[in-house]
């Protein structure tokens, strides 16, 4: 179907299925029993999801084919954002020019930085790109202010220009649809939201997720593999391996600009934060949390990052004395100790002590994860041929 | 031409940190392959040592005194450290003032094990993985060390003062003939400009002119031949990431007074650090130390107000631009060499 | 598909009794489903407190959780009462607010206006918060303020001094108790020329972002119209940690008095290097050098530990004051956390308390009534005197207190002494000031 083999197209299914049904899935919990607190449907987080899953499809086509490892790729996510403020800014609240633009402006970048970038390999590179980005990063938070907003980051103001907004809507929309509205089911306790703009965003992100799945099994997709497994024996049979890798960071940068763009869409705000050296070392985690190289693993990591940021930078001690209100009074307060360091304000430990694990028990990450718990449910060793799995961490 | 002094002495002075902390990410790279991000979190806990020495010799007893209230109206806790009842308050506060100094009799073993913890029981088994792998475990190791490092001081920056001998500047300017406070300098930023070059200059003696250090850059150049012929480079690797450590502490320590130790000051090393390990090139110490001198003096001119009237900004980038130029025009940074980390 | 903004848990009740156990799907639209959003239809009404947790400004973000903590507590009718005894509106009753029992989610900001917007979403659109509480940037502050607006509920501004939150980026749904740059200078500037003379020549290092600009511009035109001179204002990068080659040049400038315009991480760093390189025992222009930090925090004043020590800034309170409403919040405050809130504690507990007032005066929860009732409010028992919220800018004037490093601190918390509680009318100034222009509050959004 649609031009992809079986396995493919299996894969495309669940994630649409998934992707579709997500409102559903992560309102699991019924809304007023304890469990709530886990649920996470609702639509910022949702959004944040599939927003940042396109980022490290996006990425992943770069790091996972080629093994380029660039650091600096949230500059890209951060351009798109600004070009899609300015068009709010400039035109109207309508979001077809601003995410184009953001692709636009995003792919322009990347053709820059990916140029000179590329001219090194390995860690040189890394350290180029790493390089671009910070710099846009300090410049944007202070000098560029202009353009930027800076430290505020950029918004819509009143008095802005807007030449096209007429009478139409004052939050971003699709042709009067607007991005924020919603639809709110109730079956028995549990309570459904069905975001506008997430559908809007899960749609592009299986085309995206489409996309990608094109270029691994393209000839393209092939040419870039050979370019990470030995590119001295590729310039060797005649092959300039530049504009394959070019092309790859050039594309993957585009995706970085399409999700900045959505999440401008999604909240007319663009923070300069967007471009630091931290946010493009996040979406590196993701792609290997993961599992890099693989198609759906980037999606996979985008998703447990936001969610358990989510989740446990919200977890109080009060909220756990509640939890654990039914315990011995003794246990409840050692309970919460121990706990309250992992949670709340403790919570990049256990982000950080989570990415220990990962990357010490699962090289290849959460995918690996999946392929072994897959295996010994049905006590035979892990298929090792999945395309779609492909374990080999890349480097 | 005294500001050119003045922040040439600056940059100086930046770049014996920039150094130091590039010397240890070297030494490891260099003997063991591994990129380690955790460097910056082993600094932040060697400055972290000269904390806790201070509250350990600030150990105090506490008497209360009914003619002071504290901030609720009781009587006020008075905190006497047992030093100063020991030794008398004279010699007891002198002690207490030489706390970091004396801060780097504890940092050295307590690096040391905390090196070879890490060597033995993490990143022993990562030698064979992807370097993006080996980044991301180092990296969850710093995060990890420096949450555990909030969870027990606060996220508070915590003051660690120089010992009252070296407070103040000292007058460069009317050595040179200039006016009395133009060339000025803290006397504090020259020990540590002076210790940096102590221990700079130490490791490569050591790696230069000890039997050990000669098996070891053997080890370096080619570990396998080494270990072909007999020679138990493992341990003597683990050593060097021990030494490592040490050195990553000691800078730590020293490093308290000038800006006072927080638990994220890893971080914002970490970064520049390895732009610094990169322009002087992966695996090269001379390369590292010449590269962190370099970009401490370049960002020092770049802050001056001459410089940054002409290129609004360029002080919050010059760091990173420098890095670009220098790698496009050397491939492999300032001294690196043919085929280390370009795959 | 039907519209319907931010709406939440309030249909939970009629869904689980239309539903009864059966899949019964209703679609509600705005109009049909509440007047509000988040309107609380339960027996209890949800507060956020977003703060910075982690980052450099975590300690503080903390202090904030512990004091709007106090406040919840307070409000549920537990603990002593604190601020609610002296405060002089006694619509609160301890029962919650509007008879419904008070919670909370708390979220971290990060000091990201990215992540603190993204965390303030979570608790209005998860957690049917109805109003937004804390943080401890500028950035932020205006950034989630925005976004309050745009979603219909009430934000209530924490730690920020810029001038431009309640200035050019002023929202009729956010209010800020908080003082702002303008005043720190208006405060500051005659103490500094009656300690330090009329004919001091400053020299201004300036963190390089929105805070560190206002709060610059302000105390320049401040001590420009006391006579001072200003010599030079070097901008520095947010990021550095060492301000060495900043601070070398200033002594050899003519200048003969350093302003430090930075906060936080930057603020103990720049402090520190400035002392270290003794410029506080050297003579300039034949007057003794200074240094003055205009803005201060009692934790930022620990960090940087001896070197305050003489050092004149501004704060928006302290728990040193004598009055009665700041004597109640230390000794609830001390009592349960063993330790003196620092001023954003304060801050955010008052807003706390402002907030829940305000419902009770307006008879709602609705964003709009509570803004009217906030608007032109004039109270007094929370700590600072008697105090207006302004309805042109929603901008708190009260007191503003100038402060000195203590030469002899007794003990860790006794690291700042209050000079002067410089009165109200010393700082007001007109909602067209053009320090404050080309903002527009708009109208109050309540989401419906």
């Amino acid at each position: 179907m649609l031009g992809l083999n079986r396995k493919d197209t299996t894969l495309l299914i669940i994630v649409a299925i998934l992707a579709l049904a997500a409102p559903v899935i992560f309102n699991i919990f019924p809304a007023d029993s304890k469990m709530a607190f886990f649920n996470s449907g609702y639509p910022d987080l949702m959004q944040r999801f599939v927003i940042f899953g396109i980022f490290a499809i996006g990425f992943n086509i770069l790091f996972g084919l080629t093994g380029y490892l660039s650091f600096g790729h949230a500059a890209f996510l951060g351009v798109g954002s600004y070009a899609a403020v300015w068009m709010f800014k400039l035109l109207n609240y309508n979001i077809v020019p601003a995410i184009l633009l953001s692709i636009i402006v995003a792919g322009l970048f990347s053709v820059v930085i990916g140029w000179i970038s590329l001219r090194r390999s390995g860690i040189y590179f890394s350290i180029l790109t790493l390089a671009f980005a910070e710099m846009s990063f300090r410049l944007a938070y202070s000098v560029l202010t202009p353009l930027t907003n800076g430290e505020t980051g950029l918004q819509v103001y009143n008095d802005d220009p807007q030449i096209l907004l007429g009478n139409g809507p004052t939050v971003p929309h699709l042709f009067g649809l607007e991005m924020r509205s919603r639809a709110v089911v109730d079956v028995g306790p549990w309570e459904f939201t069905f975001p506008v703009g997430y559908y809007l965003c899960a749609i592009l992100m299986l085309l995206s997720f489409y996309l990608s799945i094109r270029i691994f099994r393209s000839p393209f997709g092939m040419m870039l593999r050979a370019i990470k497994s030995n590119q001295t024996r590729m310039s060797y049979t005649g092959l300039n391996p530049k504009p394959y890798t070019l092309a790859a960071f050039v594309i993957s940068g585009m995706y970085a600009g399409l999700a900045g763009g959505l999440l401008a869409a999604m909240d007319p705000l663009a923070g300069a934060e967007r471009m630091q050296w931290t946010a493009s070392g996040e979406v590196v985690i993701m792609a290997i949390l993961g599992g890099a190289g693989t198609l759906i693993g980037p999606i996979l990591g985008a998703g447990a990052i936001k969610y358990l940021e989510n989740v446990f930078s919200k977890m109080n001690e009060t909220l756990l004395e509640s939890w654990f209100a039914f315990l011995p009074h003794w246990l409840q307060e050692t309970l919460v100790w121990v706990i309250s360091k992992f949670t709340g304000e403790g919570w990049h430990l256990t982000l950080g002590a989570l990415f220990m694990l990962v990357i010490i028990f699962l090289p290849g990450g959460l995918v690996e994860g999946g392929q072994k718990i897959a295996a010994r449910l049905r006590r035979k060793k892990p298929a090792d041929d999945t395309d779609a799995a492909k374990t080999k961490p890349a480097e | 031409m005294d500001a050119i002094i003045l922040q040439l002495l600056n940059g100086l002075d930046k770049g014996s940190a920039y150094a130091l902390i590039a010397l240890g990410l070297t030494l490891i790279f260099g003997t063991l392959g591994v990129v380690n991000f955790a460097h910056g979190a082993l600094f932040m806990i060697g400055a972290f040592c000269a904390v806790a020495l201070q509250r350990i010799l600030g150990t105090s007893f506490v008497t209360e005194d009914p003619t002071q209230k504290d901030f609720l109206g009781n009587p006020l806790k008075v905190q006497t450290p047992y030093l100063e009842s020991w030794f008398g308050p004279e010699t007891g506060s002198a002690i207490i003032d030489w706390s970091v100094p004396l801060a780097i009799l504890l940092a050295i073993p307590v690096m040391v094990a905390i090196g070879f913890i890490m060597e033995r029981g993490l990143i022993k088994h990562f030698y064979k993985r992807p370097h993006a792998d080996q980044i991301l475990v180092t990296f969850g190791l710093a995060i990890v060390l420096q949450e555990l490092i909030r969870s027990y001081f606060g996220a508070n920056p915590i003051q660690s003062p120089a010992p009252e001998a070296f407070k103040g500047s000292f007058d460069f300017g009317v050595m040179l003939g200039f006016d009395p406070n133009v060339i000025i300098y803290p006397y504090w930023r020259m020990v540590y400009f002076a210790f940096s070059a102590v221990i700079i200059g130490a490791v490569f003696a050591f790696l230069q002119f000890t039997t050990f250090g000669m098996v070891v850059r053997a080890g370096m150049a080619d570990r396998e031949t080494v270990g072909l012929l007999g020679i138990n480079i493992d341990k003597r690797f683990t050593f060097m990431f021990g030494l490592a450590a040490a050195v990553a502490g000691v800078a730590g320590v020293m490093y308290a007074p000038i800006n006072s130790p927080n638990y994220h000051m890893g971080m914002d090393f970490l970064v520049l650090s390895f732009v610094v390990v990169v322009v002087g090139g992966m695996g090269s110490l001379p390369g590292a130390v010449a590269a962190g001198f370099l970009l401490g003096i370049l960002e020092s001119f770049a802050s001056m107000n001459v410089v940054k009237n002409l290129l609004p900004g360029i002080d919050q980038i010059i760091i990173y631009l420098v890095a670009i130029v220098i790698l496009l025009a050397r491939p492999r940074g300032l001294l690196g060499k043919k085929g280390v980390m370009e795959d | 598909m039907t519209k319907s903004n931010f709406t939440r848990r309030g249909m939970l009740k009629t869904g689980a009794i239309a539903g009864a156990g059966v899949a019964l799907p209703t679609i509600f639209t705005a109009s049909s489903a509440r007047a509000y959003t988040n309107e609380p239809t339960g027996g209890t009404v949800t507060l956020g407190f977003n703060v910075p947790q982690t980052g450099p400004y975590a300690e503080e973000g903390l202090d904030e959780l512990r004091a709007q903590e106090l406040a919840v507590q307070h409000l549920n009718g537990e603990g002593d009462s604190g601020m609610m005894n002296t405060f002089s509106s006694k619509a609160l009753k301890g029962n919650g607010i509007l008879g419904k029992k008070v919670q909370f989610v708390t979220g971290d900001t990060q000091t990201k206006s990215d992540a603190a917007r993204a965390s303030a979403k979570s608790m209005i659109e998860k957690d049917g918060a109805v109003m937004i509480n804390g943080g401890s940037s500028s950035g932020v502050a205006v950034a989630v303020q925005g976004l309050c607006q745009e979603a219909g509920v009430i934000f209530m501004a924490g730690l920020t001094h810029s001038n431009d939150t309640t200035g050019k980026d002023k929202k009729a749904n956010g209010f800020r108790h908080f003082f702002n740059a303008y005043m720190s200078g208006a405060a500051l500037a005659p103490v500094l020329a009656k300690e330090y003379g009329n004919d001091r020549r400053a020299y201004h290092l300036t963190a390089d972002y929105t805070w560190g600009w206002t709060q610059q511009e302000s105390i320049q035109a401040a001590t420009e119209a006391m006579g001072w001179e200003t010599v030079n204002n070097v901008l520095t990068p947010l990021a550095s940690t060492d301000f060495s080659s900043y601070i070398a040049p200033v002594l050899n400038s003519g200048a003969d008095v350093l302003v430090l315009n930075h906060y936080g991480g930057n603020m103990v760093n720049s402090l520190t290097n400035a002392v270290q390189f003794g410029l506080r025992d050297k003579m300039v222009n034949g007057k003794q050098f200074e240094i003055v930090v205009p803005l201060y925090s009692e934790l930022m004043a620990a960090g940087a530990g001896a070197n305050v020590q003489g050092v004149f800034g501004s704060m928006n309170w302290n728990w040193q004051l004598q009055d009665e409403g700041s004597k109640a919040f230390v000794k609830s405050f001390g009592e349960k956390y063993g330790r003196p809130p620092s001023n954003s504690a304060q801050t955010c507990y008052a807003q706390v308390m402002l907030y829940a007032d305000a419902c009770e005066r307006a008879g709602t929860f609705d964003p709009c009534g509570v803004a009217a009732a906030l608007e032109g409010f004039e109270f007094d028992g929370l700590g600072n005197g008697p105090t207006l919220y302004r309805a042109d800018d929603h901008q708190c004037f009260k007191d503003v207190l100038v402060m000195k490093g203590k030469e002899n601190p007794t003990n860790e918390y006794d690291t700042l002494e209050i000079v002067e509680v410089t009165p109200r009318a010393q700082v007001e100034y007109a909602p067209d000031h053009p320090m404050f222009a080309g903002g527009d509050l708009g109208k109050c959004n309540s989401g419906a």
